[in-house]
Protein backbone atom coordinates (compact mmCIF):
# COMPACT_ATOMS: atom_id res chain seq x y z
CA UNK A 1 0.00 0.00 0.00
CA UNK A 2 2.25 2.72 -1.26
CA UNK A 3 1.18 6.33 -1.21
CA UNK A 4 3.00 8.11 -4.04
CA UNK A 5 2.35 11.62 -2.80
CA UNK A 6 1.05 13.31 0.32
CA UNK A 7 1.81 16.90 -0.62
CA UNK A 8 1.33 19.02 -3.72
CA UNK A 9 5.10 19.50 -3.90
CA UNK A 10 5.57 15.73 -4.19
CA UNK A 11 2.72 15.46 -6.68
CA UNK A 12 4.15 18.13 -8.99
CA UNK A 13 7.67 16.69 -8.70
CA UNK A 14 6.40 13.22 -9.64
CA UNK A 15 4.58 14.60 -12.66
CA UNK A 16 7.55 16.68 -13.81
CA UNK A 17 10.10 13.89 -13.37
CA UNK A 18 8.00 11.32 -15.20
CA UNK A 19 6.61 13.68 -17.80
CA UNK A 20 3.12 12.42 -16.97
CA UNK A 21 0.10 14.59 -16.24
CA UNK A 22 -1.17 14.81 -12.65
CA UNK A 23 -4.26 12.79 -13.57
CA UNK A 24 -2.00 9.88 -14.54
CA UNK A 25 -0.13 10.01 -11.21
CA UNK A 26 -3.50 9.89 -9.43
CA UNK A 27 -4.63 6.87 -11.45
CA UNK A 28 -1.37 5.04 -10.69
CA UNK A 29 -1.63 5.74 -6.96
CA UNK A 30 -5.24 4.58 -6.92
CA UNK A 31 -4.28 1.32 -8.64
CA UNK A 32 -1.50 0.73 -6.11
CA UNK A 33 -3.54 1.52 -3.02
CA UNK A 34 -6.69 -0.33 -3.94
CA UNK A 35 -4.98 -3.14 -5.86
CA UNK A 36 -7.34 -2.68 -8.78
CA UNK A 37 -6.73 -2.55 -12.51
CA UNK A 38 -6.62 0.66 -14.51
CA UNK A 39 -9.85 -0.39 -16.20
CA UNK A 40 -11.66 -0.77 -12.87
CA UNK A 41 -10.41 2.56 -11.55
CA UNK A 42 -11.20 4.46 -14.74
CA UNK A 43 -14.64 2.90 -15.14
CA UNK A 44 -15.61 3.94 -11.60
CA UNK A 45 -14.65 7.51 -12.47
CA UNK A 46 -16.61 7.28 -15.72
CA UNK A 47 -19.67 6.39 -13.66
CA UNK A 48 -19.08 9.50 -11.50
CA UNK A 49 -18.83 11.59 -14.66
CA UNK A 50 -22.17 10.20 -15.88
CA UNK A 51 -23.87 11.09 -12.59
CA UNK A 52 -22.45 14.61 -12.83
CA UNK A 53 -23.66 15.00 -16.40
CA UNK A 54 -27.16 13.81 -15.49
CA UNK A 55 -27.31 16.22 -12.53
CA UNK A 56 -26.26 19.18 -14.71
CA UNK A 57 -28.87 18.30 -17.34
CA UNK A 58 -31.58 17.86 -14.74
CA UNK A 59 -30.74 21.15 -13.04
CA UNK A 60 -30.71 23.06 -16.32
CA UNK A 61 -34.30 21.97 -16.88
CA UNK A 62 -35.20 23.55 -13.55
CA UNK A 63 -35.62 21.93 -10.12
CA UNK A 64 -36.84 23.26 -6.78
CA UNK A 65 -36.11 22.12 -3.24
CA UNK A 66 -38.88 21.10 -0.87
CA UNK A 67 -38.15 24.07 1.41
CA UNK A 68 -38.63 26.42 -1.53
CA UNK A 69 -35.43 28.28 -0.69
CA UNK A 70 -33.58 27.36 -3.87
CA UNK A 71 -34.21 26.32 -7.45
CA UNK A 72 -34.62 27.72 -10.93
CA UNK A 73 -31.54 29.97 -10.93
CA UNK A 74 -29.65 27.78 -13.40
CA UNK A 75 -32.48 28.31 -15.88
CA UNK A 76 -32.42 32.08 -15.31
CA UNK A 77 -28.70 32.17 -16.08
CA UNK A 78 -29.04 30.11 -19.27
CA UNK A 79 -31.80 32.41 -20.50
CA UNK A 80 -29.65 35.43 -19.70
CA UNK A 81 -26.65 33.98 -21.56
CA UNK A 82 -28.85 33.42 -24.63
CA UNK A 83 -29.92 37.10 -24.53
CA UNK A 84 -26.34 37.95 -25.54
CA UNK A 85 -26.02 40.64 -22.91
CA UNK A 86 -23.72 38.92 -20.44
CA UNK A 87 -20.88 41.10 -19.19
CA UNK A 88 -18.55 38.57 -17.57
CA UNK A 89 -18.51 36.23 -20.56
CA UNK A 90 -20.59 33.33 -21.78
CA UNK A 91 -18.18 30.54 -20.79
CA UNK A 92 -17.82 31.87 -17.26
CA UNK A 93 -21.56 32.23 -16.82
CA UNK A 94 -22.14 28.81 -18.35
CA UNK A 95 -19.86 27.32 -15.67
CA UNK A 96 -21.72 29.27 -13.01
CA UNK A 97 -25.11 28.08 -14.26
CA UNK A 98 -23.99 24.44 -14.42
CA UNK A 99 -22.55 24.62 -10.90
CA UNK A 100 -25.86 26.09 -9.73
CA UNK A 101 -27.77 23.39 -11.63
CA UNK A 102 -25.91 20.63 -9.78
CA UNK A 103 -26.42 22.20 -6.38
CA UNK A 104 -30.08 22.82 -7.03
CA UNK A 105 -30.44 19.10 -7.76
CA UNK A 106 -28.52 18.33 -4.56
CA UNK A 107 -30.73 20.62 -2.48
CA UNK A 108 -33.77 18.84 -3.93
CA UNK A 109 -32.35 15.53 -2.60
CA UNK A 110 -31.45 14.41 -6.10
CA UNK A 111 -28.53 12.19 -7.11
CA UNK A 112 -25.14 13.88 -7.31
CA UNK A 113 -21.47 12.99 -7.03
CA UNK A 114 -19.75 14.60 -4.05
CA UNK A 115 -16.70 16.66 -5.14
CA UNK A 116 -15.30 16.69 -2.50
CA UNK A 117 -18.58 17.06 -0.63
CA UNK A 118 -22.23 17.30 -1.63
CA UNK A 119 -22.50 20.91 -0.54
CA UNK A 120 -19.66 21.79 -2.92
CA UNK A 121 -20.66 19.32 -5.64
CA UNK A 122 -21.44 21.94 -8.29
CA UNK A 123 -18.04 23.51 -8.88
CA UNK A 124 -16.01 20.69 -10.44
CA UNK A 125 -18.74 19.50 -12.85
CA UNK A 126 -19.93 23.05 -13.50
CA UNK A 127 -16.52 24.17 -14.74
CA UNK A 128 -15.85 20.87 -16.51
CA UNK A 129 -19.02 20.94 -18.61
CA UNK A 130 -18.53 24.62 -19.45
CA UNK A 131 -14.86 24.30 -20.45
CA UNK A 132 -15.85 21.26 -22.51
CA UNK A 133 -17.70 23.53 -24.92
CA UNK A 134 -14.51 25.45 -25.71
CA UNK A 135 -11.78 22.79 -25.48
CA UNK A 136 -13.74 19.87 -27.00
CA UNK A 137 -12.04 17.23 -24.83
CA UNK A 138 -12.36 13.49 -25.37
CA UNK A 139 -14.34 11.51 -22.80
CA UNK A 140 -10.99 10.25 -21.46
CA UNK A 141 -9.78 13.82 -20.94
CA UNK A 142 -12.99 14.60 -19.08
CA UNK A 143 -12.41 11.63 -16.79
CA UNK A 144 -8.83 12.81 -16.31
CA UNK A 145 -10.17 16.22 -15.24
CA UNK A 146 -11.78 14.41 -12.31
CA UNK A 147 -8.60 12.52 -11.44
CA UNK A 148 -6.60 15.75 -11.39
CA UNK A 149 -9.23 17.42 -9.19
CA UNK A 150 -9.12 14.35 -6.97
CA UNK A 151 -5.33 14.43 -6.66
CA UNK A 152 -5.39 17.93 -5.22
CA UNK A 153 -8.42 17.14 -3.07
CA UNK A 154 -6.61 14.08 -1.75
CA UNK A 155 -3.80 16.27 -0.43
CA UNK A 156 -6.25 18.75 1.13
CA UNK A 157 -8.34 16.02 2.78
CA UNK A 158 -5.29 14.41 4.37
CA UNK A 159 -3.44 17.56 5.40
CA UNK A 160 -6.33 19.88 6.21
CA UNK A 161 -10.04 19.11 5.86
CA UNK A 162 -12.84 18.91 3.34
CA UNK A 163 -15.61 19.07 5.95
CA UNK A 164 -17.57 22.23 6.65
CA UNK A 165 -18.18 21.10 10.21
CA UNK A 166 -14.44 20.82 10.76
CA UNK A 167 -13.06 23.62 8.57
CA UNK A 168 -15.88 25.89 7.38
CA UNK A 169 -16.91 26.54 3.78
CA UNK A 170 -13.30 27.23 2.78
CA UNK A 171 -12.77 23.48 3.26
CA UNK A 172 -15.74 22.63 1.03
CA UNK A 173 -16.34 25.14 -1.78
CA UNK A 174 -12.80 26.47 -1.22
CA UNK A 175 -11.31 23.05 -1.85
CA UNK A 176 -13.67 22.35 -4.76
CA UNK A 177 -12.91 25.62 -6.57
CA UNK A 178 -9.15 25.18 -6.11
CA UNK A 179 -9.31 21.57 -7.29
CA UNK A 180 -11.31 22.62 -10.35
CA UNK A 181 -8.84 25.38 -11.20
CA UNK A 182 -5.97 22.89 -11.17
CA UNK A 183 -7.90 20.49 -13.41
CA UNK A 184 -8.89 23.23 -15.89
CA UNK A 185 -5.21 24.13 -16.28
CA UNK A 186 -4.30 20.54 -17.14
CA UNK A 187 -7.15 20.22 -19.64
CA UNK A 188 -6.12 23.50 -21.27
CA UNK A 189 -2.56 22.25 -21.74
CA UNK A 190 -0.87 23.92 -18.77
CA UNK A 191 1.97 22.38 -16.76
CA UNK A 192 1.63 20.53 -13.43
CA UNK A 193 3.26 23.51 -11.71
CA UNK A 194 0.72 25.84 -13.31
CA UNK A 195 -2.04 23.60 -11.93
CA UNK A 196 -0.54 24.04 -8.48
CA UNK A 197 -0.38 27.81 -8.91
CA UNK A 198 -4.00 27.91 -10.05
CA UNK A 199 -4.99 25.88 -7.00
CA UNK A 200 -3.14 28.27 -4.68
CA UNK A 201 -4.46 31.43 -6.31
CA UNK A 202 -8.04 30.26 -5.86
CA UNK A 203 -7.62 28.79 -2.38
CA UNK A 204 -6.06 32.02 -1.14
CA UNK A 205 -9.26 33.75 -2.12
CA UNK A 206 -11.46 31.25 -0.32
CA UNK A 207 -9.58 31.35 3.00
CA UNK A 208 -11.71 32.26 5.97
CA UNK A 209 -15.00 31.43 4.30
CA UNK A 210 -17.38 30.26 7.02
CA UNK A 211 -20.07 27.58 6.87
CA UNK A 212 -23.32 29.24 7.94
CA UNK A 213 -26.24 27.48 6.25
CA UNK A 214 -29.63 29.07 6.81
CA UNK A 215 -31.89 26.66 8.71
CA UNK A 216 -29.09 24.12 8.43
CA UNK A 217 -30.10 23.45 4.84
CA UNK A 218 -27.53 22.98 2.09
CA UNK A 219 -29.19 25.76 0.11
CA UNK A 220 -28.58 29.33 1.31
CA UNK A 221 -25.83 30.39 0.77
CA UNK A 222 -24.40 27.09 -0.54
CA UNK A 223 -25.83 27.27 -4.06
CA UNK A 224 -24.47 30.76 -4.68
CA UNK A 225 -21.13 29.88 -3.10
CA UNK A 226 -20.86 27.12 -5.69
CA UNK A 227 -21.70 29.68 -8.36
CA UNK A 228 -18.92 32.03 -7.29
CA UNK A 229 -16.57 29.11 -6.66
CA UNK A 230 -16.95 28.10 -10.30
CA UNK A 231 -16.22 31.67 -11.40
CA UNK A 232 -13.10 31.85 -9.24
CA UNK A 233 -11.90 28.49 -10.53
CA UNK A 234 -12.01 29.71 -14.12
CA UNK A 235 -10.37 33.05 -13.38
CA UNK A 236 -7.68 31.37 -11.25
CA UNK A 237 -6.95 28.90 -14.05
CA UNK A 238 -6.65 31.72 -16.58
CA UNK A 239 -4.30 33.62 -14.27
CA UNK A 240 -2.02 30.60 -13.89
CA UNK A 241 -2.11 29.89 -17.63
CA UNK A 242 -1.11 33.52 -18.20
CA UNK A 243 2.03 32.81 -16.20
CA UNK A 244 1.06 34.29 -12.85
CA UNK A 245 2.52 32.40 -9.90
CA UNK A 246 1.46 32.08 -6.27
CA UNK A 247 4.01 33.58 -3.90
CA UNK A 248 2.96 31.22 -1.10
CA UNK A 249 3.59 27.57 -2.04
CA UNK A 250 0.48 25.38 -2.36
CA UNK A 251 1.19 23.16 0.64
CA UNK A 252 1.60 26.22 2.85
CA UNK A 253 -1.69 27.62 1.57
CA UNK A 254 -3.36 24.32 2.48
CA UNK A 255 -1.73 24.42 5.90
CA UNK A 256 -3.01 27.97 6.41
CA UNK A 257 -6.52 26.82 5.48
CA UNK A 258 -6.24 24.07 8.08
CA UNK A 259 -5.14 26.48 10.82
CA UNK A 260 -7.87 28.96 9.96
CA UNK A 261 -10.46 26.19 10.11
CA UNK A 262 -9.28 25.08 13.51
CA UNK A 263 -9.52 28.57 14.92
CA UNK A 264 -13.06 29.12 13.58
CA UNK A 265 -15.70 29.16 16.31
CA UNK A 266 -18.18 26.31 16.15
CA UNK A 267 -21.01 28.77 15.37
CA UNK A 268 -19.38 29.22 11.95
CA UNK A 269 -18.79 25.54 11.23
CA UNK A 270 -22.02 24.09 9.90
CA UNK A 271 -24.03 24.44 13.11
CA UNK A 272 -26.41 27.01 11.59
CA UNK A 273 -25.84 29.22 14.63
CA UNK A 274 -23.76 32.07 13.20
CA UNK A 275 -23.19 34.17 10.10
CA UNK A 276 -26.05 34.29 7.59
CA UNK A 277 -27.98 31.64 9.54
CA UNK A 278 -28.13 34.03 12.52
CA UNK A 279 -29.46 37.04 10.56
CA UNK A 280 -33.07 38.09 11.24
CA UNK A 281 -34.13 36.71 7.87
CA UNK A 282 -32.12 33.54 8.35
CA UNK A 283 -33.81 32.91 11.69
CA UNK A 284 -37.26 33.74 10.32
CA UNK A 285 -36.80 31.27 7.47
CA UNK A 286 -35.66 28.61 9.92
CA UNK A 287 -38.77 28.99 12.06
CA UNK A 288 -41.02 29.08 9.00
CA UNK A 289 -39.52 25.89 7.61
CA UNK A 290 -39.00 23.96 10.81
CA UNK A 291 -41.22 25.69 13.35
CA UNK A 292 -44.03 23.19 13.09
CA UNK A 293 -41.92 20.13 12.42
CA UNK A 294 -39.62 20.88 15.36
CA UNK A 295 -42.58 20.95 17.74
CA UNK A 296 -43.73 17.56 16.49
CA UNK A 297 -40.39 15.80 16.82
CA UNK A 298 -39.94 12.91 19.21
CA UNK A 299 -41.14 9.34 18.93
CA UNK A 300 -42.75 8.77 15.59
CA UNK B 1 -3.86 9.02 6.06
CA UNK B 2 -7.56 9.32 6.68
CA UNK B 3 -8.40 9.40 2.99
CA UNK B 4 -6.83 6.68 0.88
CA UNK B 5 -8.77 6.67 -2.34
CA UNK B 6 -9.46 9.28 -5.00
CA UNK B 7 -13.09 8.17 -4.74
CA UNK B 8 -13.20 9.52 -1.20
CA UNK B 9 -12.69 12.91 -2.88
CA UNK B 10 -14.56 12.48 -6.17
CA UNK B 11 -17.50 10.56 -4.73
CA UNK B 12 -19.57 9.05 -3.36
CA UNK B 13 -22.48 9.13 -5.75
CA UNK B 14 -25.25 9.96 -3.36
CA UNK B 15 -28.67 11.34 -2.69
CA UNK B 16 -28.24 14.96 -1.54
CA UNK B 17 -27.97 17.28 0.18
CA UNK B 18 -24.89 16.75 2.41
CA UNK B 19 -21.99 14.31 2.16
CA UNK B 20 -21.20 14.51 5.86
CA UNK B 21 -24.75 14.90 7.16
CA UNK B 22 -26.60 12.72 4.65
CA UNK B 23 -24.20 10.23 3.04
CA UNK B 24 -21.94 9.82 6.10
CA UNK B 25 -25.02 9.52 8.31
CA UNK B 26 -26.56 6.87 6.06
CA UNK B 27 -23.32 4.91 6.29
CA UNK B 28 -23.35 5.08 10.10
CA UNK B 29 -26.88 3.67 10.07
CA UNK B 30 -25.97 1.00 7.55
CA UNK B 31 -22.89 -0.16 9.47
CA UNK B 32 -25.05 -0.44 12.60
CA UNK B 33 -27.58 -2.48 10.65
CA UNK B 34 -24.85 -4.73 9.22
CA UNK B 35 -23.29 -5.30 12.63
CA UNK B 36 -26.68 -6.02 14.16
CA UNK B 37 -27.17 -8.55 11.40
CA UNK B 38 -30.88 -7.97 10.83
CA UNK B 39 -33.51 -5.30 10.62
CA UNK B 40 -33.97 -3.76 14.09
CA UNK B 41 -37.48 -3.26 15.46
CA UNK B 42 -36.60 -0.05 17.21
CA UNK B 43 -33.86 2.58 17.16
CA UNK B 44 -32.95 5.31 19.60
CA UNK B 45 -30.68 7.81 17.87
CA UNK B 46 -28.78 10.45 19.80
CA UNK B 47 -27.22 13.26 17.79
CA UNK B 48 -24.41 15.53 18.91
CA UNK B 49 -22.72 18.74 17.74
CA UNK B 50 -23.46 19.85 14.20
CA UNK B 51 -25.60 16.71 13.72
CA UNK B 52 -27.81 17.84 16.62
CA UNK B 53 -28.05 21.41 15.36
CA UNK B 54 -28.84 20.76 11.71
CA UNK B 55 -30.08 17.20 11.31
CA UNK B 56 -33.51 18.13 9.99
CA UNK B 57 -32.14 20.47 7.33
CA UNK B 58 -29.62 17.96 6.07
CA UNK B 59 -31.85 14.93 6.11
CA UNK B 60 -29.48 13.33 8.64
CA UNK B 61 -32.50 11.70 10.29
CA UNK B 62 -33.93 10.13 7.11
CA UNK B 63 -30.42 9.08 6.11
CA UNK B 64 -29.70 7.24 9.37
CA UNK B 65 -33.09 5.53 9.25
CA UNK B 66 -32.41 4.70 5.59
CA UNK B 67 -29.07 3.21 6.59
CA UNK B 68 -30.79 1.12 9.26
CA UNK B 69 -33.04 -0.18 6.47
CA UNK B 70 -29.85 -1.18 4.61
CA UNK B 71 -30.07 1.57 1.99
CA UNK B 72 -26.76 2.67 0.47
CA UNK B 73 -25.85 6.35 -0.01
CA UNK B 74 -26.97 6.30 -3.65
CA UNK B 75 -30.31 4.64 -2.94
CA UNK B 76 -33.20 6.87 -3.92
CA UNK B 77 -35.34 5.25 -1.22
CA UNK B 78 -33.45 7.31 1.42
CA UNK B 79 -35.97 10.04 0.67
CA UNK B 80 -38.87 7.89 1.84
CA UNK B 81 -37.03 6.12 4.67
CA UNK B 82 -39.46 7.34 7.36
CA UNK B 83 -42.48 5.97 5.51
CA UNK B 84 -40.60 2.77 4.70
CA UNK B 85 -39.61 2.28 8.36
CA UNK B 86 -43.23 2.62 9.40
CA UNK B 87 -44.32 0.11 6.80
CA UNK B 88 -41.58 -2.33 7.82
CA UNK B 89 -42.40 -1.98 11.51
CA UNK B 90 -39.29 -0.15 12.72
CA UNK B 91 -39.91 2.51 15.38
CA UNK B 92 -37.33 5.26 15.72
CA UNK B 93 -36.69 8.20 17.99
CA UNK B 94 -34.27 11.11 17.58
CA UNK B 95 -32.75 12.91 20.54
CA UNK B 96 -30.70 16.05 19.95
CA UNK B 97 -28.08 16.19 22.72
CA UNK B 98 -26.50 19.42 23.94
CA UNK B 99 -23.31 17.84 25.23
CA UNK B 100 -20.24 18.94 23.23
CA UNK B 101 -18.85 15.87 21.42
CA UNK B 102 -15.21 15.20 20.56
CA UNK B 103 -16.13 15.22 16.87
CA UNK B 104 -18.75 17.68 15.55
CA UNK B 105 -20.69 15.05 13.61
CA UNK B 106 -21.41 12.32 16.12
CA UNK B 107 -24.35 9.91 16.32
CA UNK B 108 -24.97 7.33 19.02
CA UNK B 109 -27.35 4.59 17.95
CA UNK B 110 -29.07 2.09 20.23
CA UNK B 111 -30.97 -0.44 18.15
CA UNK B 112 -32.66 -3.68 18.98
CA UNK B 113 -35.46 -6.20 18.75
CA UNK B 114 -36.92 -8.90 20.98
CA UNK B 115 -33.74 -10.96 20.63
CA UNK B 116 -31.20 -8.36 21.62
CA UNK B 117 -29.83 -4.89 21.33
CA UNK B 118 -26.68 -3.08 20.24
CA UNK B 119 -25.12 0.31 20.74
CA UNK B 120 -22.82 2.04 18.26
CA UNK B 121 -21.23 5.46 18.10
CA UNK B 122 -20.20 6.75 14.70
CA UNK B 123 -18.65 9.95 13.44
CA UNK B 124 -18.95 11.41 9.97
CA UNK B 125 -15.56 12.80 9.00
CA UNK B 126 -16.41 14.48 5.69
CA UNK B 127 -16.88 13.56 2.06
CA UNK B 128 -19.29 10.79 3.03
CA UNK B 129 -16.73 8.88 5.08
CA UNK B 130 -17.44 7.65 8.59
CA UNK B 131 -15.68 5.94 11.46
CA UNK B 132 -16.98 3.80 14.29
CA UNK B 133 -15.65 5.03 17.64
CA UNK B 134 -17.57 2.82 20.02
CA UNK B 135 -19.46 -0.46 19.84
CA UNK B 136 -21.46 -1.85 22.76
CA UNK B 137 -19.40 0.16 25.21
CA UNK B 138 -16.10 -0.91 23.65
CA UNK B 139 -14.10 2.07 22.48
CA UNK B 140 -12.76 1.43 19.00
CA UNK B 141 -9.91 3.06 17.23
CA UNK B 142 -10.79 2.21 13.68
CA UNK B 143 -8.37 4.26 11.66
CA UNK B 144 -10.10 3.69 8.37
CA UNK B 145 -6.73 3.08 6.68
CA UNK B 146 -7.40 -0.59 6.15
CA UNK B 147 -10.36 -2.90 5.62
CA UNK B 148 -11.58 -3.87 9.09
CA UNK B 149 -13.43 -6.91 10.36
CA UNK B 150 -15.70 -6.49 13.36
CA UNK B 151 -16.58 -9.73 15.04
CA UNK B 152 -19.00 -10.02 17.93
CA UNK B 153 -18.55 -13.32 19.75
CA UNK B 154 -18.99 -15.17 23.02
CA UNK B 155 -16.02 -14.84 25.35
CA UNK B 156 -14.72 -18.42 25.13
CA UNK B 157 -11.22 -19.87 24.74
CA UNK B 158 -10.10 -20.48 21.18
CA UNK B 159 -12.41 -18.05 19.37
CA UNK B 160 -9.65 -15.54 18.66
CA UNK B 161 -7.31 -18.33 17.54
CA UNK B 162 -10.02 -19.70 15.24
CA UNK B 163 -10.45 -16.36 13.52
CA UNK B 164 -6.74 -15.65 13.14
CA UNK B 165 -6.14 -19.16 11.79
CA UNK B 166 -8.88 -18.69 9.21
CA UNK B 167 -7.29 -15.43 8.06
CA UNK B 168 -3.80 -16.91 8.00
CA UNK B 169 -4.95 -19.86 5.90
CA UNK B 170 -6.06 -17.43 3.19
CA UNK B 171 -2.84 -15.41 3.39
CA UNK B 172 -4.54 -12.41 4.95
CA UNK B 173 -2.22 -10.34 7.10
CA UNK B 174 -3.42 -8.65 10.29
CA UNK B 175 -2.32 -5.00 10.53
CA UNK B 176 -3.89 -4.17 13.85
CA UNK B 177 -6.10 -6.05 16.29
CA UNK B 178 -8.12 -5.21 19.38
CA UNK B 179 -10.08 -7.56 21.59
CA UNK B 180 -12.36 -6.66 24.44
CA UNK B 181 -15.28 -7.88 26.50
CA UNK B 182 -17.75 -6.46 28.92
CA UNK B 183 -17.61 -9.22 31.52
CA UNK B 184 -15.82 -12.52 31.75
CA UNK B 185 -17.62 -15.17 29.72
CA UNK B 186 -20.06 -12.68 28.23
CA UNK B 187 -20.17 -10.92 24.88
CA UNK B 188 -16.83 -9.91 23.41
CA UNK B 189 -15.64 -8.01 20.38
CA UNK B 190 -12.72 -8.42 18.05
CA UNK B 191 -11.67 -5.68 15.67
CA UNK B 192 -9.15 -6.72 13.08
CA UNK B 193 -7.65 -4.44 10.47
CA UNK B 194 -6.12 -6.34 7.58
CA UNK B 195 -3.93 -5.57 4.59
CA UNK B 196 -5.94 -7.46 1.99
CA UNK B 197 -9.47 -7.21 0.68
CA UNK B 198 -11.81 -9.57 2.54
CA UNK B 199 -14.30 -11.37 0.32
CA UNK B 200 -17.77 -12.73 1.03
CA UNK B 201 -16.49 -16.30 1.32
CA UNK B 202 -14.16 -15.32 4.16
CA UNK B 203 -16.99 -13.53 5.96
CA UNK B 204 -19.17 -16.62 5.63
CA UNK B 205 -16.34 -18.82 6.90
CA UNK B 206 -15.76 -16.70 10.00
CA UNK B 207 -19.51 -16.37 10.62
CA UNK B 208 -19.68 -20.15 10.77
CA UNK B 209 -17.01 -20.50 13.48
CA UNK B 210 -18.11 -21.61 16.96
CA UNK B 211 -19.20 -18.82 19.29
CA UNK B 212 -19.11 -16.14 16.61
CA UNK B 213 -22.42 -14.27 16.59
CA UNK B 214 -21.94 -11.41 14.14
CA UNK B 215 -19.39 -10.52 11.53
CA UNK B 216 -19.21 -7.26 9.69
CA UNK B 217 -16.72 -5.52 7.51
CA UNK B 218 -15.81 -1.90 7.12
CA UNK B 219 -14.08 -1.56 3.81
CA UNK B 220 -13.99 2.19 3.24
Amino acid sequence: MDILFSSVKELVALAEESGKPISEIMIEQEMQITKRTREQVVSQMERNLEVMEEAVEKGLKGVHSTSGLTGGDAVLLQTYIKSGNSLSGDLLLDAVSKAVATNEVNAAMGMICATPTAGAAGIVPGTLFAVKEKLNPTREQMVNFLFTSGAFGFVVANNASISGAAGGCQAETGSAASMAAAAIVEMAGGTPQQSAHAFSIVMKNMLGLVCDPVAGLVEVPCVKRNAMGAAKALVGADMALAGIVSVIPTDEVIEAMHRIGRSMPSALRETAKGGLAATPTGKRLESEIFGKKAAESGVE
Amino acid sequence: MKFRSVFDIIGPVMVGPSSSHTAGAARIGRVARTLFGRQPEWAEIRLYGSFAETYKGHGTDVAIVGGLLDYDTDDDRIRTAFEDAERLGMRYEFIAEEEEPEHPNTAKLRIGDKDGEMELTGISIGGGKMEVTELNGFPLRLTGHYPALLIVHHDRPGVIAGVSNALAAEGINIAHMECGRKEKGEMALMVIEVDQIIDEAMIRLISGLDNVTQVSILAD
